[in-house]
């Protein structure tokens, strides 16, 4: 057992681990996952973020969501596989599983395949394609469960808050809508109505959707009671520059992307792109002015959040990395087919993930 | 502090007449006073209620004529959100009221609309979190919160900007007993230490009447004292009732002083026994009701049945030993508790020969269930038989809706049985249970899906295998000129209460379990509904009702059964367990206690 002061100390609201560092360590996860189609080492990412999720979540109702996101993981490496099974896939291979009827297709449809040969290779490609694309989901949902999506849009600027709020009220009113499927979906047992199936969902969809836009309505009323929308007032030069910055901004920041991303302007496009973005936050800033709201509490970026932001950052730079000196086992070949194989550095520096497992605050209920 | 003049508000399209909701109404709330807003359903306390706030008519749109003013302030001028510091509203439905989703931070939400500094807010979220006994709860996500906890939170999120008035609708109607006392008590802490002016409407009168200063009636738009203004009501708490009764005057608002005064009252009914209103008593229950024919002779409080114990103290007459074991304790023994002068000899007669049980309709041995780490119910006994009307009561999150799920299925066991009508609930298709045993949810909205009452009807009776134009029959008689064509959201509360409940009974269910009936009803809806579930007893159905509304219980319930954290803690016929638990007993049971009399009707049939 480590000495007391290296154990993790239980969660409260003034230890809380900024929201932000949650994402960065599950976006630098999915990067690395990105990175590689190594179903062994997919499957290592799943597991670190899994264990950090079992280990760190809350009973709070967006942790419950992680369940969630796997399933969809599940869902689409299915999908990839079925698509490439009926639509075929220009994977070359030689290891004819099976042959399904073809659907013959007119002239202009040409290059549109409908049936037709299976191959093994084929069907591995679409299963670590498949593979990547659920890991990306599923670190995105441990993000999810780990950090309260509300808090995070409290670190927004100022200006930025009253879209901040409605992206809350959104994200709070998807559990309230899966929760009024739940119920009234149990309460058509009462009408001696089968609770499962697809025509049950179809006929509480009208209900669904009413109830929330009356909740919606009512919340809006509630926070109009409550101040929402407060403005102070500005000078009216102050106002224009507001605009005058915000807009001049966005232009360069457009500007400089399309100088960037264009051939013949990347000399101008650098520099343009980076006026854009100072003016953009010139202008955010001023605009916050004219918001009186203040901040409860905010998340303190501390040391556990940098450890924590800092782990996901190392995982994506060290399989970056590994790309570079050991491609081939990040992406095992699929013609001709091959055993994927685990690659020692690559797989010891994904486990690097694990570290907000341990220096992040235990949530109370599992203290 | 507010001030009404003549103002009157008209929804466009609310009917062909365009008849105002509130007409020409003049008033001045002073500062610092407590004012209850009274009236049937549908005469515009919430539109009232709304004007001041600004959401009348800002938010809801519609016409305000008049004038409206806060501390000066005029409505027309300032929208609501320009009124945030001055007024707080809390509306019917606490859980549409929040913003955020921790307790923390929907406390602080409102002063950080309002610019506070950081130490302020800091401060006010400590205070408010004391003052309404939040601190457990601080870190805890609002969608977790029991039903009284969430009126407190949101009653402290709007007080920690400190506002001058606080507007409040229905704020105890889903409460439980205790937890309402703890959001009155709050409000009169405001109103004697900060001076808040304090604008509320309720339903349950007899909760809240006795805090107010003055009392509004609407329609009329009278203003005055709550003993002058509840001599005249239509609506009006037992108390108040039992004061009307006995003629005495002033009248008296709260228990302590009708006790005062009841001395002669009770010396008048000494020696009188309450009995029975009509349809208070089953026809089909032969044998648990031999001990309570229509003269169920004297009573005092006994037949507690304590849990998990098989084994039940009672004290019937002066006599009786404290204490009769009574064996074997699966099912419940009939006819216990109520002795006719002599339950002593019941329970050695039933001793020696127990009685032929009734066929139970429901029966519940050693129910749990859990659900994730949490049980809700832990060894639940429970049995009942046609023609008896049961009150489940308890304090909010209790487990009495979880027990009304299980036994229509809706939850499955985790131990224990269920048997309805022989069957288990939750392996029994729909179709078929709802023949058995009907439901009518906190929500009746949950069971509506139509768009019209007609297609509802056309609906329920497809689903229950029922003759066309069964429901509709039902619909007519429960609630009588409501059109075909009239979409179900568009009805009042209790209009779609009766329609939830005809679609229920449109299978014909022996048993009927309704959750939170009277949540939003205002008394006639309610005295409608207690006439209905009456005839329905009488013609033998059985009843199970969780409420927490403790006179609805005294008229209707033969059988009250308490349920604290997950377990049943008494089991015994109405009077004796509402009369030994202050929580839940009528007014009229503390007023004249000991004697046994539960309801105003009870005492003036016996006058």
């Amino acid at each position: 057992m480590p000495p007391a002061v290296l154990r993790a100390p239980e969660a409260s609201r003034a230890n809380a681990l900024h929201a932000g560092a949650w994402w960065l360590w599950a976006l630098g996860l999915a990067v690395a996952a990105s990175r590689t189609t190594n179903p062994l080492l997919l499957g290592l990412l799943v597991g670190v973020a899994g264990y950090v999720v079992a280990a760190r979540r809350t009973d709070a109702p967006w942790a419950r969501s992680y369940g969630a996101f796997v399933k969809l993981g599940l869902f689409v490496v299915f999908l990839r596989v079925v698509f490439s099974l009926l639509l075929g896939s220009p994977i070359p291979g030689t290891h004819e599983l099976f042959t399904l009827p073809e659907v013959p297709l007119p002239d202009w449809a040409q290059g549109v395949r409908i049936g037709g040969r299976v191959t093994a290779e084929q069907l591995v490609f679409a299963v670590y394609d498949g593979l990547k694309l659920a890991t990306l989901l599923i670190c995105v949902g441990a993000a999810n469960a780990l950090a309260n999506p509300a808090r995070l849009l409290k670190s927004l600027p100022g200006a930025l808050y009253e879209a901040g709020v409605a992206v809350v009220v959104a994200m709070t009113f998807a559990p309230n809508m899966v929760a009024d499927v739940v119920r009234l979906r149990t309460a058509r047992r009462l009408r001696g109505r089968p609770t499962g199936g697809v025509r049950a969902v179809l006929q509480i969809g009208l209900p669904v959707l009413e109830g929330a836009l009356e909740r919606s309505i009512a919340v809006a009323a509630s926070m109009d009671a409550r101040g929402y929308g407060r403005t102070a007032q500005v000078p009216a030069a102050v106002r224009r520059t507001t605009n005058l910055l915000t807009l001049g901004g966005l232009l360069g920041i457009c500007a400089g992307s399309y100088g960037l991303l264009a051939a013949e302007g990347a000399g101008y496009g650098l520099p343009l792109l980076g006026a854009g973005l100072l003016a953009a936050m010139a202008g955010l800033r001023l605009g916050g002015r004219r918001t009186v709201r203040t901040r409860y509490r905010p998340d303190r970026w501390g040391i556990r959040s940098w450890l924590v932001a800092g782990s996901g950052v190392t995982v994506a730079v060290l399989m970056i990395w590994a790309n570079a000196y050991a491609p081939e086992a990040l992406h095992p070949g699929v013609v001709p087919l091959e055993m994927p194989e685990l690659p020692l550095w690559p797989a010891l520096s994904i486990l690097v993930g694990l570290v907000p497992a341990f220096v992040a605050p235990v949530p109370k209920e599992n203290a | 502090m507010i001030r009404f003049e003549n103002v009157s508000v008209t929804y466009e399209g609310a009917d062909e007449q365009h008849q105002p909701t509130l007409r020409e109404v003049d008033l001045t709330v002073p500062e610092g006073e407590l004012v209850l807003l009274v009236g049937p359903s549908g005469v515009g306390k919430s539109t009232l209620l709304g004007a001041v706030s600004g959401l009348v008519p800002h938010f809801t749109g519609g016409t305000l004529t008049g004038r409206v003013t806060v501390d000066g302030r005029d409505t027309r001028t300032h929208p609501p959100r320009e009124l945030a510091d001055l007024v707080g509203t809390v509306g019917q439905d606490p859980s549409a009221h929040f913003v955020t989703d921790t307790v923390e931070d929907e406390l602080a939400y409102g002063m950080e609309s309002l610019g506070l500094a950081p130490g302020v807010m800091r401060r006010r979220v400590e205070e408010t979190l004391d003052l309404l006994g939040l601190a457990e709860l601080r870190d805890r996500p609002i969608a977790t919160l029991s039903g009284g906890q969430r009126q407190r939170v949101a009653i402290g999120s709007v007080l920690t900007p400190h506002p001058k008035v606080l507007v409040l609708d229905e704020p105890t109607s889903a409460l439980d007993p205790s937890a309402a006392e703890d959001v009155l008590a709050v409000l009169q802490r405001l109103v004697h230490d900060l001076g808040t002016t304090v604008l509320l409407a309720e339903h349950r009168l007899e909760r809240v009447v006795q805090y107010a200063d003055q009392v509004l009636l609407l329609p009329d738009g009278v203003m005055g004292s709550p003993a002058e203004i509840m001599a005249m009501s239509p609506v009006h708490p037992p108390v108040v009732g039992l004061g009307r009764l006995a003629g005495w005057t002033p009248l008296p608002l709260s228990v302590r002083d009708a006790r005062r005064r009841a001395g002669e009252l009770k010396a008048r009914l000494e020696g009188l026994l309450p009995g029975a209103p009509a349809g208070l008593l089953p026809h089909a229950a032969p044998s648990r009701h031999r001990g309570s024919a229509p003269d169920p002779g004297p009573r005092t409080p006994d037949g507690l049945r304590p849990r998990p114990a098989g084994r039940f103290s009672a004290q019937a007459e002066d006599s009786a030993p404290p204490a009769i074991e009574v064996p074997g304790s699966g099912g419940r023994a009939p006819g216990f508790g109520k002795g006719r002068g002599g339950g002593l000899g019941l329970f050695k007669r039933r001793r020696v020969e127990p009685a032929p049980a009734p066929t139970p309709l429901a029966l519940v041995d050693a129910l749990g269930v859990r659900r994730g780490r949490v049980e809700a119910l832990r060894r639940i006994d429970l049995t009942v038989t046609p023609g008896e009307t049961i009150a489940l009561m308890g304090r909010n999150g209790a487990g009495k809706s979880t027990l009304l799920s299980t036994l229509v299925g809706m939850i499955a066991p985790t131990s224990g049985t269920v048997r309805v009508a022989g069957r288990t609930p939750h392996t029994t298709p729909p179709r078929e249970l709802i023949r058995q045993v009907g439901l009518v949810p906190q929500e009746p909205r949950d069971l509506l899906y139509a768009d019209t009452v007609a297609a509802e009807c056309a609906a329920a009776d497809a689903d229950a295998g029922a003759e066309p134009g069964t429901c509709r029959a039902l619909v007519s008689e429960l609630l009588p000129g409501v059109a075909d064509g009239i979409h179900p959201r568009d009805l009042s509360e209790g209009q779609r209460l009766a329609l939830a409940l005809a679609v229920v009974l449109t299978g014909r269910p022996p048993l009927l379990l309704l959750d939170e009936p009277t949540r939003g009803l205002d008394y006639a809806a309610k005295a409608r509904l207690v006439a209905h579930l009456r005839a329905l007893a009488a013609d033998g159905h059985a009843i199970v009702l969780a409420t927490h509304d403790v006179e609805l219980a005294a008229e209707l319930a033969h059988r009250v059964v308490i349920i604290a954290d997950g377990e049943v803690v008494a089991d015994g016929p109405t009077a004796e367990v509402v009369v030994s638990s202050p929580a839940f007993s009528p007014q009229v049971a503390k007023i004249l206690a000991p004697q046994p009399w539960l309801t105003v009707e009870q005492v003036e049939e016996a006058l």
